[in-house]
């Protein structure tokens, strides 16, 4: 096994308390303390993530806007000015998920954000694209950090500690909206369901702006409170909610498939259209337990007469004091389902995600 | 070190045993265990009544990352369960050795509880586990 990579603000963490663990490859915080407080704090204040496991891509040249086109299940064509985000997946030819990600139009190129645990497949894949293509350039930005700032204070707090030149402007962001001075990139998206930012920066001033968030109230977050923030939002996980062998129909993401126009050729269409002509057979859905224990991954979902299905993550929600799940169920299946929890059949509400939204659940708990 | 009362007994799949003055012992999982858990969120305890065999999954505790099996430190009847946990499993976490505890067991042999650890040996257990 190989020595996990440190993120620039490994000792910071450390230094903080956090227990560490490794995660796909890297050395990352789950906690600082107490998971549960650290989910809160980004519901009602104000958190910030260490990110920098993440992999940026650019993708510049006059090549680029044909190349995602055919690269990304959904249109790059929809970021109609510079400084737009749209989340979409990359399929494989037969439309199964090879990872999710966020492109931003930039005033020359186009950045991408791509998963860690992704990252050797994902750079391959999209060299091996580009191959096919003319006047193109796709480079990672090994020599960028990432921090994410997310809850209702997170703006306020993050403003002043921008570089001059964003202060103002970026005080005006609005949802998949980012802008960029220099090698500093803030973006107002996120993986928490609540305002704030993702802030891409250069590597030498990582520390220094960590430091002045934390100066400001700005709690650390760890990756354990991260995944439990992301399900209530209900936003997938890659590897965990979809993968290779599911298709962004079953995965819940048709809405980032596009498929209009009609002769955009992206890679996967083929496969999508075929599903969709034949039927989706499975729905991934969200899940509230209604009877008692904590829903998991890999549970068995009892739908009646339209079969089986399994949950694909599942925890407790701090924010709903209940337990929820997301799990890909049989087509046909109803609003009450059975959950398999250590042998015994406990009865779970199917919802449609979100679970909670700015600080607030937003599907009925069960008394 | 997380903390470790003298008067209490313990296995080494970390759960403590307090005997009581009427014979009967309570069972608890140790603050070192509440503290690789994290934040307790749900706590399944055995019915009273039940029989349990020392050695055996009688209990579960859930955290916001994981399920987590409790094993029986000793064999004996079920009589009394911690209701406040199904409201409160943070007790487990806030204190582990007090409000915390989880079940009450009568004792089938009263040689299982000599057979288990006392401070000092759990103490060196918790070490060699690292």
């Amino acid at each position: 096994m190989t020595t996990p990579r440190q993120t620039t603000l490994h000792d910071t963490h450390v230094a903080a308390g956090a227990r560490m663990v490794d995660f796909a490859g890297w050395s990352m915080p789950i906690h600082y303390g107490s998971q549960l407080e650290e989910h809160h704090a980004v519901r009602r204040d104000a958190g910030m993530f260490d990110v920098s496991h993440m992999t940026v891509v650019d993708v510049a040249g006059p090549g680029a806007r044909a190349y995602l086109r055919r690269l990304l299940a959904n249109d790059v064509d929809k970021l109609r000015t510079p400084g737009r985000a749209l989340y979409s997946c990359m399929l494989n030819a037969d439309g199964g998920v090879l990872d999710d990600l966020i492109v931003y139009r930039r005033e020359e190129g186009y950045r991408v954000v791509v998963n860690a645990a992704t990252r050797d497949k994902d750079l391959a894949w999209m060299q091996e694209v580009a191959a096919a293509h003319q006047g193109l350039s796709v480079t990672e930005r090994e020599d960028l950090d990432m921090i994410a700032v997310q809850g209702p204070g997170a703006r306020q707090r993050i403003l002043p500690l921008l570089p001059g030149a964003l202060q103002g402007p970026a005080a005006e962001l609005t949802p998949f909206h980012a802008m960029e001075s220099g090698d500093w990139f803030v973006a107002c998206t996120g993986y928490t369901g609540e305002d704030g930012f993702e802030v891409i920066l250069p590597a030498g001033e990582t520390r220094a702006f960590w430091s002045a968030l934390s100066g400001a109230g700005v709690r650390p977050v760890g990756l354990g409170a991260r995944d439990t923030l992301r399900l209530e939002a209900g936003m997938n996980l890659y590897g965990t909610d979809m993968d290779e062998t599911t298709t962004p129909l079953e995965s819940a993401l048709g809405w980032t498939v596009a498929l209009e126009p009609a002769d955009r050729d992206f890679i996967g269409r083929a496969a999508l259209e075929r599903q969709k002509a034949e039927g989706v057979p499975r729905r991934l859905v969200g899940l509230v337990l209604e009877g008692r224990g904590v829903l998991r991954g890999h549970m068995k979902v009892l739908a009646g007469e339209a079969g089986e299905g399994e949950t694909t993550s599942g925890s407790f929600s701090p924010t709903l004091g209940a337990s929820i799940a997301l799990a890909r169920l049989p087509a046909g299946a109803g609003e009450r389902v059975q959950v398999e929890i250590r042998g015994k059949a406990v009865p779970a509400r199917v919802v449609r995600p979100p679970f909670a939204r700015n600080g607030q659940p937003v599907v009925d708990i069960p008394a | 070190m997380s903390n470790v009362p003298s008067d209490l007994k313990y296995a080494k799949s970390h759960e403590w045993v307090r005997q009581e003055s009427d014979g009967s012992l309570t069972v608890g999982i140790s603050e070192h265990a509440q503290e690789l858990l994290g934040d307790l969120v749900f706590v399944e305890t055995p019915e009273a009544g039940t029989t349990l065999e020392a050695g055996s999954a009688c209990a579960v505790v859930e955290s916001v990352k994981a399920a987590s099996d409790v094993y029986a430190p000793v064999s004996g009847e079920v009589t009394a369960v911690n209701e406040q946990l199904g409201d409160s499993p943070e007790l487990v976490n806030s204190d582990p050795y007090g409000e915390g505890w989880l079940f009450r067991v009568k004792p089938a042999d009263s040689g299982e509880l000599a057979g288990l650890m006392d401070a000092e040996a759990y103490k060196a257990h918790l070490e060699a586990e690292g």
